[in-house]
């Protein structure tokens, strides 16, 4: 009807609501993940109590919001978990909850099966042990395969299988492939940014440019493949990838982080992108008037990538990559499929922020394995 | 969510029979128009005009998709209407009979 070029530039101004809100809903964690987006470990004192996560999922149901991604942390670790999973999806707002997958056992998961709306990704960091123990930890990649063969025994039907796109990862897209194929279940890639505790490993655990021009043919062939709109900067390199292709920061992606506070997207937990607080005024108020959500449905400055011909299709790439790496916004993103960005990087001398909010344990966790 | 939404052919789409918005079905009023969502298959449409917006709403009031046609839309616009909703029946965000 529309076309769709324009109907971006909609989503650009912003939605009643958003399409995509991610609440975490602990800092508490049971492994210490490198890349953790937000350096989680410890529980906050300060996070949401029950009645209080409830009052928010009433709030998420008015407005609307079709379904949230529950993460953490470990969400599962909260002992009102199954409480407020059971109570959202009964409000008819879908979870979509990701999870290491330590706490599902056979219970836990026949009473995931048993709900309607609601969607399980349980993560890994590579296709066998060794690659993915190196990142989460040891006992974390048989822990997340344990989860797994209990969801397709519990007949949870086609969970997904998450996985962060490393330097190392990246070379066993076929294997994460036929992993989730002998589940049944759905693969999702998502790009690893330098946020959380991603900011001290993301210069040597991004992909190369060229691992990232073949995940991109590898996705262009593979529609079914779930991104997250991840990898819309890979779009400059050909026909844009399925998905929005923006960054939908503030204006249709959003986090409820687990003390209340309203940030512009789950991967920018730092003051400057923190909008406000559910506890004040509720989270409806936050997302139609802080200044900052106002400020980034404005239209953006193309800055540095002005005269770059495939803007239009990556459109300076991810906020939270410039930001966390030290970039301006105006610079191009720091994976720019030219390269564009990697020389901005050369060239920057600023220090780069590290996120406000670290709940990182102090001394490594061991695995407690069941 | 895929913002690429296949035009389907309108042939399997009989417009002389009774549709209306499945229950599995949520509508967001939106500033373009409104975004429906259908809980079980996770789809998320965009639908891109308030009348269509109008036209999907009171589809069931109807006999026929082509009655509610007749009565909400300019006739001139039928056709990429149809075209449309049969996308909508397609994406199983409406149920027929
Ligand atoms: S120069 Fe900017 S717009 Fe062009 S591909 Fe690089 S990051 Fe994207
Ligand atoms: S800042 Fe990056 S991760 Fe966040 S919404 Fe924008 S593109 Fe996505």
């Amino acid at each position: 009807m529309v076309a769709e070029n324009s109907l971006r530039d909609r989503f650009e101004h912003g939605l009643a609501a958003p399409i995509c809100l991610t609440w975490e809903l602990t800092y508490a964690c049971n492994l210490a993940c490198t890349h953790c987006l937000s350096s989680s470990g410890r529980r906050d004192p300060r996070e949401l109590s029950t009645v209080e996560a409830k009052a928010l999922i009433d709030e998420i149901a008015a407005m609307q919001i079709f379904y949230v991604n529950i993460g953490g942390g470990e969400p599962m670790i909260r002992r009102d978990f199954f409480e407020l999973v059971e109570y959202a999806v009964n409000r008819r707002v879908g979870v979509k909850f990701s999870t290491n997958g330590t706490r599902i056992d056979a219970r836990s998961a026949r009473r995931l099966a048993s709900l309607d709306y609601l969607d399980v990704q349980v993560s890994i960091d590579g296709a066998d042990a060794l690659t993915s123990d190196r990142i989460r930890g040891v006992g974390s990649y048989d822990a997340a395969r344990r989860a797994m063969d209990h969801l397709a025994q519990a007949h949870f039907g086609p969970f997904k299988i998450s996985v962060v796109m490393t330097r190392h990862s990246v070379e066993q897209l076929d294997e994460f492939e036929a992993l989730a194929s002998s589940y049944g279940a759905q693969l999702r890639l998502t790009r690893l940014r330098p946020s959380g505790r991603g900011v001290e490993v993301w210069q040597e655990l991004h992909p190369t440019r060229e691992q990232n021009r073949r995940l991109y043919r590898w996705l262009l062939e593979r529609p079914n493949v779930l991104t997250g709109d991840s990898f819309f900067h890979l779009s400059a390199l050909g026909s844009p990838l399925e998905g929005l292709n923006l960054c939908g920061a503030g204006r249709v992606v959003c986090l409820i982080d687990p003390v209340g506070d309203v940030y512009a997207c789950p991967f920018v937990i730092h003051d400057e992108f923190l909008a406000g607080n559910v506890r004040e005024a509720g989270f409806g108020s936050v997302w139609r008037t802080s200044e900052l959500f106002r400020s980034l449905r404005e239209p953006g400055n193309p800055g540095a990538c002005a005269s770059c011909g495939s803007f239009d299709a990556c459109r300076g790439g991810c906020m939270a990559a410039k930001f966390f790496t030290g970039l301006e916004m105006s610079d191009p993103d720091p994976e720019c499929v030219f390269g564009h960005g990697e020389r901005a990087l050369e060239l920057r001398v600023t220090i780069r922020p590290i996120s406000s909010s670290d709940h990182s344990t102090r001394v490594p966790v061991a695995l407690a394995l069941r | 969510m895929s913002t690429r939404s296949s035009l389907a052919t309108t042939s399997t789409f009989d417009a002389s029979s009774h549709w209306e918005l499945s229950s599995a079905v949520s509508l967001r009023d939106e500033e373009f128009g409104a975004l429906a969502y259908h809980h079980g298959n996770r789809r998320l449409v965009f639908l891109k005009s308030r009348d269509l917006v109008n036209l999907v709403r009171q589809l069931s009031e109807y006999d026929s998709a082509q009655k509610a046609l007749d009565a909400l839309i300019d006739a001139r616009e039928h056709e990429r209407y149809l075209v449309a909703l049969s996308s909508l029946a397609s994406s199983e965000l409406l149920r027929g009979g």
